[in-house]
């Protein structure tokens, strides 16, 4: 459904060009869930703003069903159904909640308010309320999870949907997440989480800006533990340096 | 009788779809048109000075509508009026002015209100600002509002101007009164080469006076924006200013916040920012699949609801 082919990225940081992707290849299939996992920095966000045409890629290709989609903006994707819910959604001064969801029904086959409900935020509660700093961070991530359920796209991608929200709400997070999932549709949720690696079935590990690993979770997950140890066992040569007098 | 420009502009500026509801004071071209006053809301004209007076009787509760309409060019209407609303009254005002200019020359309309709430009184007043005209003469609108807000009354004012006014000098004084309460909101939208001025003074007078004055506004192309909110404390009040404006193209925003206590007892806030839009908020509405236009006229919508 959604493919990444020989993506690099730079981008510019302090008038120099940062290197930020190289040569990723990822191909996200229908009715599969996927989690984009890896250290912070590794550029697991930016894969997805790349799929979403917020970054454009330095090189390669983005493919959604087939079609060369490299140069379409993001509102052209976002209405062929490619759907994005931010890290840090911004705030909006005077913008009540129903707007937000109203415009994200205004391209979607139709959903109704049930999505607030879903992610556990009480309609008549939370419609007339603004999106900003009245809200919570909780709150915000909340409302941005149900807006993209609202969107309703094909290709759903959640970045660290469980960031900013407590523990009672992400167990209803990873129940909605999983019950959104259809046979047409596909799910990538970038995250830590144990709970939600567990919840799919492909897992992406990426590392420095490329992709380290990649398989079914059964594969995958013992690996990034055994990989994720502790980093004094690892030859890593500034840490050499960092740790040369400790004990261990 | 009202014509269907007339009652266009009349729907523009106070959401009139007929004769209004309530007491009512029409005012075009410089002169009353229609009057309805009821029991306890009279409504007549100064005898000194063009321009009406409104008065509320004790305990009374209903709306009253003055709108001002302009449909000529080289015309200059001033008015000054007077409003008493009396103790424990309970009054929804709604002013406002449209112009339609189809000349060259200006259009302007300067409203000076006095307006005195009463004891224990209520007053939600609404002002909003139209101007439209397709031949490049100006409309111009100053309104000056001074009020008064006695022991325990309570005045909330929502003044609006979106677009259409090619300048404005606005004017707003207030004096709260212990236990009064104000409320203000200010929001303005100016384009191309319009420019806004607006100066308020609000002195808080004595213990458990309150006053709340929140300006937003969006500067377009290449017009002009001022703004000088002061809030001065006699006694031991409390105040909050809040300015906020997203700033666009080649617009100019001035915006000069002033909180002054001469009482130890005084609580008093001022913020003031000015910013572009910011592009993780266009982002994310392109994210929804709204075109970057439509993105902004949604962020701009929503600042200034």
């Amino acid at each position: 459904m959604l493919s990444l082919e020989n993506i690099y990225l730079e981008l510019e940081v302090e008038d120099q060009k940062v290197p930020i992707l190289q040569d990723v290849n990822l191909n996200f299939e229908a009715g599969k869930m996927y989690a984009l996992t890896g250290p912070n920095g590794s550029g697991k966000s930016s894969v997805a703003r790349v799929a979403m045409g917020i970054y454009r890629q330095s090189s390669g290709k983005v493919l959604y069903n087939g079609e060369d989609i490299s140069n379409l903006g993001i509102s052209e994707r976002a209405r062929r159904g490619i759907g994005y819910a931010f890290q840090h959604p911004p705030r909006f001064k005077g913008m009540p909640v129903k707007d937000m969801i109203e415009m994200a029904f205004k391209y979607s086959d139709g959903y109704d308010c049930q999505v607030l409900r879903d992610i556990g935020l009480c309609p008549d509660q939370y419609l007339e309320r603004t999106l900003d700093n009245s809200l919570s961070g909780g709150e915000i991530k909340r409302i941005e999870i149900a807006t993209l359920l609202a969107q309703n796209p094909r290709v759903r991608i959640f970045d660290e949907p469980e960031a900013g929200i407590d523990l009672w709400s992400f167990e209803q997070l990873i129940d909605v997440i999983g019950n959104s999932h259809r046979q047409d549709t596909t799910t990538v949720v970038i995250s830590h989480q144990e709970k939600i690696l567990n919840m799919v079935d492909e897992i992406v590990l990426i590392r420095e800006g490329t992709v380290s690993m990649r398989g079914s979770r059964e594969e995958i997950w013992p690996q990034i533990k055994e990989s994720a140890e502790c980093p004094c066992r690892k030859s890593c040569r500034l840490e050499e340096e960092i740790y040369a007098d400790c004990p261990r | 009788m009202l014509t269907a420009l007339d009652k266009k502009l009349l729907q523009e500026i106070a959401d009139l779809h007929g004769e209004p509801p309530g007491a009512f004071n029409i005012r075009k071209d410089g002169e009353g048109i229609e009057r309805r006053s009821l029991e306890g809301i009279e409504i007549k004209p100064k005898k000194d000075q063009p321009g009406i007076e409104v008065i509320v009787a004790p305990g009374k509760e209903g709306t009253v509508h003055i709108p001002v309409i302009l449909t000529e060019t080289d015309l200059s209407d001033l008015v000054y009026n007077k409003i008493d609303i009396g103790e424990q009254a309970n009054i929804t005002l709604v002013a406002g002015c449209g112009i339609h200019n189809p000349g060259t020359g200006n259009a302007q309309h300067d409203g000076i209100h006095e307006i005195y709430v009463r004891k224990g009184a209520r007053l939600v007043y609404t002002e909003k600002h139209f101007g439209e005209g397709e031949k490049g003469g100006k409309k111009v609108l100053n309104p000056k509002t001074v009020l008064y807000v006695e022991e325990g009354a309570y005045a909330e004012l929502e003044l609006v101007q979106i677009r259409g006014v090619d300048h404005t000098t606005r004017v707003t004084e207030a004096e709260v009164q212990a236990g009064g309460r104000l409320v203000m909101y200010e929001r303005l939208l100016t384009d191309g080469e319009q420019s806004a001025n607006s100066d308020v003074l609000v002195k808080l007078m004595a213990e458990e006076s309150t006053a709340r004055i929140v300006s937003r506004s969006v500067a377009q192309g290449h017009s002009r924006q001022s703004f000088n909110p002061r809030l001065l404390a006699y006694g031991p009040g409390r105040g909050h200013v809040e300015c906020d404006s997203i700033i666009m193209d080649q617009a100019t925003v001035r915006s000069v916040p002033e909180i002054w206590a001469e009482n130890s007892e005084a609580e008093l806030v001022h913020e003031a920012a000015i910013g572009k839009i910011a592009g993780e908020q266009l982002i994310k509405l392109m994210a929804l699949g709204l075109t970057e236009e439509e993105a902004e006229e949604a962020i701009i919508n929503g600042f200034l609801k």
